[in-house]
């Protein structure tokens, strides 16, 4: 099936899964307050894992899965030209498996915390539908235009998420931070796209690309259009100096959806800001280079110092996000095809890893915000193995440890820099990795090493049924591709195919 | 292209000379007596109730929340019906698609419970 966009009923195809995400959000959105649902959050009764609320989130996964096979779909439909709106091509068919993925797990690990929490659920499982769908148009657009919308359609979901448990003054509080940040940061964001549109009299995407090779744009407007552009990214994907609100928000909020939030929202504006840096404005990489280098080795750096002296768990996963933010900014400057498609395969095992261990933290919190100590871990892996294995191979792939998917993603990651000789990155790279074993481990080795300080501290530990098979599916997935990474990152090289020019040739930049 | 605009910046210009000529004139010309009276807070001639910062019932935004959606659906809708024959049937499906999202909307809200009062 070929689609060329002139007609409009073309859109709705090259659109169906975020279309098939949104009709099922509102589905659920209305159930929720329908029939025996409605009160179902006032009196939870019944099995946190199939009871009244849980309907809702087993609807939302299914909705998920047809989205899923939607996408699958899309591979065997072509596009006529490389202009529209939308955009057909691998790059953004593996984003949105990356994203359905999150939503999945997100969902999974979401049953007994929504239930515990007392949370509405048709609104919870709704937004994060949206939030998804938002995602998936960030990453599907061709459009400076399209790709806000999709920015705000996720933002407003995720601010409310937030904000979702109104009981809790900190996810008040966080909700309220995040949203008052985000509209000032989309604030730049639109005036960058306003600033783009004058200098090159385009939003699209290929059409500024060819504007910008020709010369025909105007240097001056468009260097500002760049740095606004810059600053609106890279307040999504948290990179210092732009990343205030991430700890706040992220210790704020309702953990499975911190756990949604450092996945999707994280991958969403780093697959858009790929597809704005590396084709709009591919023929400006001298522009941007230096930008880019300094925001990388920024927030590698600083990051992964403050994540040293953490005493918060989700604070220091926190920090941590930040950090991945900064190895993720590595790929982009290299900017080059092995880096983007190690970007691809970074996204995808970070996904697998944050969700899982936010998926602990969720169980050691008893499915509250209650224990999120460091110190609340002392013996936690001898009192629950299986959990504490898990959580160790969550930090350990992290941490970048040899034989998980993390240590295949930095390697990759490495790799493209290689190329575009980014020797000093890559240095900073490494170290900030050394670095970061230490607050890694440092909850292994209370897991392991010590007793618990009081006997039945972690009896109340609870992991139901969803919970378990997400944990497994991250945990499986963690060590396939870090044993045999080859399928995966052979899937993300062929991604990146017919993204665009990259680099434009220039190797060996100083920034 | 300049020269077009000429006469519109000298509106602009005289507009706020004006303005602000008004304002600086009256206030170092006029003479000040002050009273009790005419050093209160301005409310409508009215004596003033209570403190400024009174807080509104939740209800109130529900109302508001509604009203600016249902507004915004009429700055789109106009337009199109408008222009309706012109824009023909993918305008139409369009159109279709974007009132069946508000109505979603609208049920989600009555059956929430946000259409009424108490």
């Amino acid at each position: 099936m070929e689609l060329d966009f002139s007609r409009q009923l073309h859109f709705f195809w090259a659109l169906l899964p975020e279309i098939i995400l949104c009709t099922f959000g509102m589905v659920v959105l209305v159930a929720g307050v329908s029939g025996k649902y409605k009160d179902a959050d006032k009196a939870p009764s019944g099995d946190p894992s199939f009871g009244t609320t849980a309907d809702l989130g087993w609807l939302s996964l299914i909705g998920v899965l047809i989205a899923a096979g939607a996408n699958g779909w899309l591979y065997g439909v072509k596009e006529v030209g490389q202009d529209s709106m939308i955009a057909l091509d691998h790059f953004r068919l593996f984003a949105n498996w990356i994203f359905l993925l999150a939503a999945a797990l997100t969902i999974l690990i979401s049953f007994a915390y929504v239930y515990r929490q007392r949370l509405q659920a048709g609104e919870f499982f709704a937004l994060i539908l949206f939030a998804t769908a938002g995602a998936m148009f960030m990453a599907g657009a061709r459009d400076l235009i399209v790709i806000f919308l999709g920015l705000e359609v996720m933002s407003i979901a995720v601010y409310a998420l937030t904000a979702f448990n109104r009981r809790d003054r900190k996810s008040a509080e966080a909700g309220l931070k995040y949203f008052l940040l985000g509209a000032f940061a989309t604030g730049f964001f639109l005036y960058g796209i306003a600033l783009t549109y004058g200098a090159t009299g385009s939003t699209n995407v290929a059409v500024i690309a060819t504007s910008v090779s020709s010369g025909a744009a105007t240097a001056g407007l468009l260097t500002i259009a760049i740095a606004l552009l810059v600053i609106g990214f890279s307040f999504k994907v948290s990179a210092v100096p732009f990343h205030m609100w991430t700890p706040d928000v992220y210790e704020g909020a309702p953990a499975p959806v911190t756990a949604f939030m450092s996945a999707t929202v994280k991958a969403a504006a780093f697959i858009a800001f790929a597809r704005v840096f590396l084709v709009a404005f591919n023929d400006s990489y001298t522009t941007w280079f230096p930008i880019l280098w300094w925001l990388a080795a920024i927030t590698m750096v600083s990051a992964n110092l403050i994540a040293l002296v953490q005493t918060n768990v989700k604070r220091m996963l926190a920090y941590s996000s930040i950090a991945h933010g900064g190895y993720l900014l590595l790929a982009l400057t290299a900017a080059n095809p092995t880096a983007t498609a190690g970007m691809l395969f970074y996204l995808l095992v970070y996904t697998l890893m944050n969700i899982g261990a936010f998926a602990i933290v969720i169980s050691v919190a008893h499915q509250a915000e209650e224990r999120q100590y460091i110190d609340d871990y002392t013996g936690f892996g001898w009192t629950n193995p299986a959990l504490g294995v898990f959580l160790t191979i969550f930090l350990l792939s992290l941490a970048g440890f040899p034989g998980t998917g993390g240590f295949m993603g930095k390697i990759y990651l490495l790799q493209g820099a290689a190329e575009s000789e980014l020797w000093w990155l890559m240095v900073i790279l490494v170290l900030t990795t050394v670095a970061s074993y230490w607050y890694y481990l440092r909850v292994a080795w209370l897991m392991w090493m010590k007793n618990p300080t009081s006997d039945g501290q972690h009896d109340l530990v609870i992991t139901p049924f969803p919970m378990r098979l997400a944990l497994v599916v991250c945990v499986g997935l963690i060590v396939y591709t870090g044993i045999f990474p080859g399928a995966a990152l052979e899937f993300a090289r062929a991604s990146v195919q017919g993204l665009g020019a990259f680099g434009g040739g220039i190797v060996g930049l100083a920034p | 292209m300049s020269g077009d605009y000429l006469s519109l910046l000298l509106l602009f210009g005289v507009s706020i000379v004006n303005a602000i000529g008004m304002v600086v004139a009256s206030h170092i010309l006029n003479p000040r007596r002050d009273t009790p009276q005419k050093l209160m807070p301005y409310e409508s001639g009215m004596i003033p109730l209570g403190t400024t910062r009174a807080r509104f019932s939740v209800k109130f935004y529900m109302v508001a929340i509604s009203f600016i959606v249902f507004d915004l659906e009429t700055i789109f809708l106009i337009p199109w019906a408008v222009q309706m024959r012109e824009l023909g049937w993918s305008a139409f499906l369009a159109m279709t698609m974007f009132v069946i999202v508000l109505a979603v909307g609208l049920l989600y809200e009555w059956k929430k419970g946000g259409l009424e009062w108490d």
